[in-house]
């Protein structure tokens, strides 16, 4: 089966609730078939709405949306065929979770036995067989978060749109629920739209991330592309830990460029958005990309002075006073190695220029 | 293992049990004085005065504090041959007490509603006792007996031994247009005496169709208050709720303003052609007028408790219908309407409750059927008096009440209902 590359595409969408703000400008997205893409965004960024206007319970102000090559704008909810995961489950209080599952293949007048087959199928599926009987109200926040997602899948939906699914479950519950996730998303091959304001559990399980903001998709590609080279600074501050420091670009050759600092002191960068001398750029390098006492050679090295120690198990997180930045933080691993980070030493920083992207500067 | 190796005990050897019993006694002790003022006063005014409407319904007492002696000897008798002269004598010694006291007229006024013709013969015997014509040594019997023929007829001491106990159902009977006739058996009343069959029907008929009047109307209007936005919301609440606010009687005054026959809705038919000016229908003082304002009224009552469990039901069960292939109303039908059930229930047993009892609206804007069971509860306590009878009423109709709120607990459990 050839992968349809735009099974869902947004062409041009535009959406406005009161005729003063767009909610949503100029979205153009693609989603190929099969495809696992979040939709990932601070609250009021407009990825909510894409999801609703998607699903049909918005109709987009301008511009058309296309499922497998259709326009859809004019086809109501019930006829899209998309499967939708809720926020707070929705799931039907009144009917048993059998009941629940039945109810899309009931009203596709879909016959009994072919009903009991499919619900047994897609409960195994999130592994509740058994669970039939049960009244959603006794189940727990996870299992019904389960049924939630088998009732969305137990009809065959070509696309299953999911809207902050794990929002209201604990840490532990929401990190196993998203391998779940993901392993019925790859067993089963279908489309998922997922929407999140987490940026882990967007990492974790997508194909490719949408970074929304201010109703426009700031940035489209694969988790790792995301984290290791956002292409604006707020992709860089919004996704994963970051040190920023604020200049102007004073030199700029093919694949690196001179910052001096408001603070003073220069460093060297990563070009990405700046294009020529005099322009003001935020410079962005991750934590974990410094490191104390370089061995090898790295064109940024500087002495700063640590400010704070907080230790996380695992790792401990130093904050440093660097050139004239005292939010400058570093991971640095639990080893023998690193015993000399005490309070108020000075110690030597060192990284590569490639690792600090010089962005738009807000 | 006997349960006493069971207990658990607290660190200072105290049964669990008992410890947490004194450390609830307190709040117990709170919640109990807390509410205090509402018990005694849910006491004073509903648990006694029901206690009392009811002994007055059934109170039959008078006439067994009047004839004390005729009925202690009567319990011998079978009631079959005429009585003995024990008989006689005990209610001669009776009814000279109550001549002496100035008391017979109320009992033959008693028994004559028991049996006609009372008055008269008790008369003639008043009179007899008043010229000393009876001779205290002779016969009773022969002497009463020969006084009128009526004397000596044994249905009326039979009439005089119903009237013994204490107690009588006879008001109960009468409300259902039913009486004991002579024989002590139950009978009905005359075909052009059944008045209160006809006004019970007629009371829950009334009752029902205003519950479905509501219903229909009230139902899209709390669904609208449920989704519309706060503040469009707000003010259709504040719609809703203005009846409340305005007194009854002005409402009810409204409304005959409005559907008279020179009423305002009328002149609007007549200004849109809908009628002709000389065939103008009428909207009042018939079953109509009765509805429409009675619905009015009763309306807030079926929108508030279906509003709050509108309210209650998250947008996204219905977006979640839908999305999974319920048109809009599968969706609406098989989720929707089954979660808004308790709202229903509560709201339709309210209204119906309410409609049950309600006189003042349907006596001024029902005309002659706008009679019901509750006018005639009221023509009983203030024109004619007859408490006890208006009590039996009251009764019946708290029965009836009872038995509705009964019939919907085995249909759809009290514990649905929801009021907010």
């Amino acid at each position: 089966m050839p992968n349809n590359k735009e099974f869902v595409k947004f062409a041009k969408v535009d959406k406005s609730y009161d005729g003063k703000v767009l909610v949503v400008k100029d979205l153009n997205l693609d989603i190929a078939e099969g495809e696992f893409i979040t939709m990932l965004g601070p609250s009021g960024s407009g990825k909510t709405t894409c999801l609703m206007m998607l699903a049909g319970f918005e109709t987009p102000t301008n511009g058309e949306i296309y499922l497998d090559g259709n326009p859809i704008s004019n086809i109501p909810p019930h006829k899209r065929g998309i499967g939708m995961v809720f926020q707070n489950y929705a799931l039907f209080p009144h009917m048993t979770v059998y009941e629940n599952l039945a109810f899309p293949l009931r009203v596709r007048k879909i016959s009994k036995d072919e009903i009991d087959k499919k619900v047994d199928k897609a409960l195994s599926m999130v592994s509740l067989a058994g669970y039939e009987s049960r009244m959603p109200g006794q189940l727990s926040g996870g299992q019904q978060q389960r049924v939630a997602v088998a009732r969305a899948l137990v009809f065959d939906p070509a696309v299953v749109l999911m809207d902050e699914p794990l929002g209201a479950l604990d840490k532990n519950l929401r990190e196993s629920m998203q391998y779940e996730i993901k392993h019925i998303h790859e067993s089963i091959g279908v489309t998922v739209v997922y929407v999140t304001h987490d940026q882990g559990e967007a990492l974790t399980m997508s194909n490719r991330i949408a970074v929304f903001n201010d109703g426009k998709v700031q940035q489209l590609s694969s988790p790792d592309q995301l984290y290791e080279s956002p292409v604006n600074s707020f992709v860089a501050k919004f996704i994963g830990e970051n040190n920023t420091f604020a200049g102007e670009v004073i030199d700029v050759t093919n694949d690196k460029c001179k910052v001096k600092l408001n603070s003073g002191g220069e460093i060297f960068a990563n070009p990405i958005t700046v294009k020529s001398k005099g322009e003001k750029t935020t410079v962005s390098l991750r934590p974990e990309r410094a490191l104390i006492n370089p061995d090898e050679k790295m064109d940024n090295s500087h002495k700063g002075k640590i400010e704070e120690v907080i230790y996380h198990g695992d790792h401990t997180r130093v904050r440093l006073n660097l050139l004239g930045n005292n939010e400058f933080i570093l991971k640095v691993p639990n080893s023998s190695a690193n015993l000399d980070i005490k309070l108020g030493n000075e110690i030597n920083i060192g990284w590569n220029s490639t690792d600090a992207r010089a962005l738009d500067p807000k | 293992m006997s349960s006493e190796t069971n207990k658990i005990l607290t660190t200072d050897g105290i049964p669990l049990e008992e410890s947490l019993k004194k450390a609830e006694r307190k709040n117990k002790i709170k919640a109990f004085l807390l509410v205090c003022p509402l018990l005694l006063f849910l006491i004073i005014t509903y648990v006694f005065p029901i206690g009392e409407m009811f002994t007055r319904s059934i109170d039959d007492k008078m006439i067994t504090n009047m004839l004390p002696n005729t009925f202690k000897s009567m319990e011998s008798w079978d009631g079959q041959d005429m009585p003995e002269e024990s008989v006689f004598e005990n209610f001669y010694i009776d009814f000279k007490k109550l001549v002496e006291n100035k008391e017979h007229g109320k009992l033959a006024q008693r028994l004559n509603k028991e049996k006609n013709g009372f008055n008269t013969i008790l008369k003639k015997l008043f009179r007899q006792i008043q010229r000393n014509k009876i001779d205290e040594n002779g016969s009773f019997k022969e002497q009463i007996t020969s006084l009128h023929k009526r004397f000596n007829d044994v249905e009326y001491w039979r009439a005089i031994k119903r009237t013994a106990p204490p107690y009588t159902m006879a008001k109960y009977l009468k409300g259902m247009d039913l009486f004991i006739d002579e024989n002590g058996g139950i009978a009905q009343v005359e075909e052009d005496r059944r008045i209160h069959r006809i006004l019970w029907l007629r009371t829950l008929e009334i009752a029902f169709f205003v519950t479905v009047f509501c219903f229909l109307m009230g139902y899209p209007i709390a669904h609208l208050l449920a989704t519309l936005p706060m503040k469009y919301s707000n003010l259709l609440m504040i719609c809703v709720l203005l009846p409340f606010w305005t007194s009854l009687l002005v409402r009810t005054a409204s409304w005959m303003i409005l559907l008279q026959q020179q009423g305002i809705v009328n002149d609007f038919f007549v200004m849109i052609g809908l009628v002709s000016d000389d065939n103008r229908p009428e909207m009042m003082y018939n079953k109509v007028g009765t509805y429409v304002a009675m619905t009015q009224i009763l309306l807030p009552f079926m929108v508030l408790p279906l509003y709050s469990v509108m309210k209650t039901i998250s947008p996204s069960l219905m977006r979640a219908g839908k999305s999974l292939g319920g048109t809009p109303f599968v969706a609406f039908w098989k989720v929707y309407f089954p979660l808004t059930i308790p709202g229903i229930g509560a709201g339709c047993l309210l209204v119906f409750i309410l409609a049950i009892g309600y006189y003042i609206t349907p006596a001024l804007v029902g005309g002659a059927s706008g009679t019901l069971i509750s006018n005639q509860i009221a023509y009983h306590m203030k024109t004619t008096l007859d408490w006890s009878f208006a009590s039996a009423m009251g009764l019946m109709l708290l029965t009836g009440v009872l038995v509705v709120y009964w019939i919907y607990n085995k249909l759809v459990g009290v514990d649905n209902i929801k009021l907010g």
